[in-house]
C-alpha cells in the first residue's frame, strides 16, 4: 500500500458553545463556559442539577419535521452536524465518490432519551400504541452514521465505534485508518451523544462521578483545579471530514490539519478508575507519536482528556512521564472546563479544536484554573488563550472500561 | 366515499408523511405517492387507529394502500 496520509478538510459542531464551528471556536477563545442549570427535564431530586446543554438547536433547518420523530437527539445532532462538515469541506455540492466515503460515528450511550421516554409511553399505552415503529432504528448507536450516510447517499464503509468517552477519538483515528489502508478517500468521522436525561444523568450522579457545584454552574467544571469535584455532563456532535492527502490537493481542497499519529490501548484495570500509574494512557500517547514518526519534544500543545476528576492528576503525571523535561515546555489545556464532558463526542470534539489551534495558531485556554492543584503542575494555558504557532499536538481521550485513544494532529506539509 | 372522513384525514396524513394537504387525494397511494415507507405505515395506521377509534388489525393493513382505501376502512369498521 502507498504510504497514504490523512488530511482534515471540514468541520462540523453543534455543542453547548455554539451551534456551529464558528460560534463554537469564538466562544473557546472569550473562556466562555457553557454550563448552566439543567432544563431538559426537572432535575431538583437530583444532587447534580447543572449540564451543559445544547441551546436552541433548530434541526428543521437540516431536515424535514416528520424526522424528528424518527430519530433521538444523538442522531438529529449527527445528521445536522454533517451537513455542516460536508459544507466546511467543500463538498456538499460536488459529492465525493459515493463508494470511496464512509461513515464512522460514534456515541457513548445512544438513544437513551428515547428508551426513557418510550418506557413511559409502553407503561401507558401498551406495547402497540406505546412504541413507535421507529423505536429501534430512531435509538441504536449506528443509526447516526446509517443516517448520514443515507441522507448524502454515502456508500463506502459505516459502522460505530463504541469506547464511552473515548469514542469520538476512536472513530476519528480507525477512519483515518480506513483512509490509509485504502478502504475509502473521504470519511465523516467522529462523535454524538446527547445524555441530559433523569436516568443518565441520575446514573453519573449514583457513580460519584458528577460536580455539584449547583450554585455557580460556569465554575462548575474545573480541570486541574484544587477545588474540583467531578465532571460535568454535556452533550452534542462534532464530525470531521478526513480525506486522503494527495485527493485533497487534487480538488484544491482547503487542509486544516493532517491526522499524523493514531494510538489505543486499554489499562485492562478498572471499570471506571484510570490506572494509579497511568500505563496504558502512557503507552497509548507513545504509540500515537511513534505512529506520527515524531520526538516527543516535536509536540507543541496537548488537548488533556481533564475531566476535572481525580483523573487529571493521574493524566498530569502519564504526560510527565511520556514527555520528561518537555512537559515542562509544551502547552497543555482543557477544553472541558468551557464546554464539559460531551462523553462519546468529547474525542471528536476536542480533535476539532486541536485542528482549529494549527490553522489559526492559537491555543484555546483551559478556565476555571484559579486554585491549581499542587499535583498537576503542567502549564494549562490558565483563563486566556494563547496565540503561538505549533506544528503537532496531541489529544487525549479516555473512557470507562480503561479504554484509552490519542490522536497526533499536524500542520500541512508545505 | 365519506367526505367527512376524508377532510380529517387529510391532515392526519399530511401531518404523518410531511406532505401538503392538497397532495392527499383519495387515489394517492401511500407508498408511491406520498413517500411512506413501511414504518411509516405503521405508524400512520397507529395515528388514525386513535383519532378515529377504530382498530386497524396487522392483517388488514396490507390491503389499505391509498387513501381513499384508509378512508373506506374507516367508514366501514367505525
Amino acid at each position: 500500500m502507498a504510504d497514504r496520509k490523512v488530511a482534515v478538510t471540514g468541520i462540523g459542531i453543534i455543542s453547548p458553545l455554539g451551534n456551529d464551528l464558528e460560534s463554537t471556536w469564538a466562544s473557546a477563545l472569550a473562556g466562555r463556559s457553557g454550563v448552566g442549570p439543567i432544563t431538559k427535564f426537572d432535575a431538583s431530586s437530583l444532587p447534580t442539577r447543572i449540564a451543559a446543554e445544547v441551546r436552541d438547536f433548530e434541526p428543521t433547518k437540516y431536515f424535514s419535521k416528520k424526522y424528528l420523530r424518527q430519530m433521538d437527539p444523538f442522531i438529529q445532532y449527527a445528521v445536522a452536524t454533517s451537513y455542516m462538515a460536508l459544507e466546511h469541506a467543500g463538498l456538499h455540492e460536488d459529492k465525493p465518490p459515493a463508494e470511496r466515503t464512509g461513515v464512522y460515528i460514534g456515541s457513548g450511550l445512544g438513544g437513551i432519551t428515547t428508551i426513557e421516554n418510550t418506557f413511559e409511553k409502553m407503561k401507558e399505552k401498551g406495547w402497540r400504541r406505546g412504541i413507535s415503529p421507529y423505536f429501534v432504528s430512531g435509538l441504536i448507536i449506528n443509526l447516526a452514521g446509517g443516517q448520514v450516510s443515507i441522507f448524502h447517499g454515502l456508500k463506502g464503509p459505516s459502522m460505530s465505534h463504541v469506547s464511552a468517552c473515548s469514542t469520538g477519538a476512536h472513530s476519528v483515528g480507525e477512519a483515518a485508518l480506513a483512509i490509509r489502508y485504502g478502504r475509502a478517500d473521504v470519511m465523516i468521522a467522529g462523535g454524538t451523544e446527547s445524555t441530559i436525561t433523569p436516568l443518565s444523568v441520575g446514573g453519573f450522579c449514583a457513580a460519584r462521578a458528577l460536580s455539584q457545584r449547583n450554585d455557580d454552574p460556569t465554575k462548575a467544571s474545573r480541570p486541574f483545579s484544587a477545588s474540583r469535584d467531578g465532571f460535568v455532563m454535556s452533550e452534542g456532535c462534532a464530525l470531521l471530514v478526513l480525506e486522503e492527502y494527495e485527493h485533497a490537493k487534487a480538488r484544491g481542497a482547503n487542509i486544516l490539519a493532517m491526522v499524523s499519529g493514531y494510538g489505543a490501548t486499554s489499562d485492562a484495570h478498572h471499570v471506571t478508575a484510570p490506572h494509579p500509574e497511568a500505563e496504558g494512557a502512557q503507552a497509548c500517547m507513545r504509540l500515537a507519536l511513534e505512529d506520527a514518526g515524531l520526538a516527543p519534544e516535536a509536540i507543541g500543545y496537548i488537548n488533556a482528556h481533564g475531566t476535572s476528576t481525580m483523573a487529571d492528576a493521574v493524566e498530569t503525571m502519564a504526560i510527565r512521564g511520556v514527555f520528561g523535561d518537555h512537559a515542562e515546555k509544551l502547552a497543555v489545556s482543557s477544553t472541558k472546563s468551557m464546554h464539559g464532558h460531551m462523553l462519546g463526542a468529547a474525542g471528536s470534539m476536542e480533535g476539532a479544536l486541536c485542528c482549529l489551534a494549527l490553522e489559526r495558531g492559537v491555543l484555546p485556554p483551559t478556565i476555571n484554573l484559579d486554585d491549581p492543584d499542587p499535583a498537576c503542575d503542567l502549564d494549562y494555558v490558565p483563563h486566556e488563550p494563547r496565540r503561538v504557532q505549533v506544528e503537532h499536538v496531541l489529544s487525549n481521550s479516555f473512557g470507562f472500561g480503561g479504554t484509552n485513544a490519542c490522536l497526533v494532529f499536524s500542520r500541512p506539509p508545505g | 366515499m365519506s367526505d367527512d372522513i376524508l377532510n380529517k384525514i387529510k391532515g392526519i396524513i399530511a401531518e404523518q408523511l410531511d406532505v401538503g394537504e392538497d397532495e392527499v387525494t383519495a387515489e394517492k397511494s401511500f407508498t408511491d405517492d406520498l413517500g411512506a415507507d413501511s414504518l411509516a405505515i405503521v405508524e400512520l395506521v397507529l395515528a388514525l387507529e386513535e383519532e378515529f377509534e377504530v382498530k386497524i388489525p396487522d392483517d388488514q393493513v396490507d390491503g389499505i394502500k391509498t387513501v381513499g382505501d384508509a378512508v373506506n376502512y374507516i367508514q366501514n369498521n367505525k
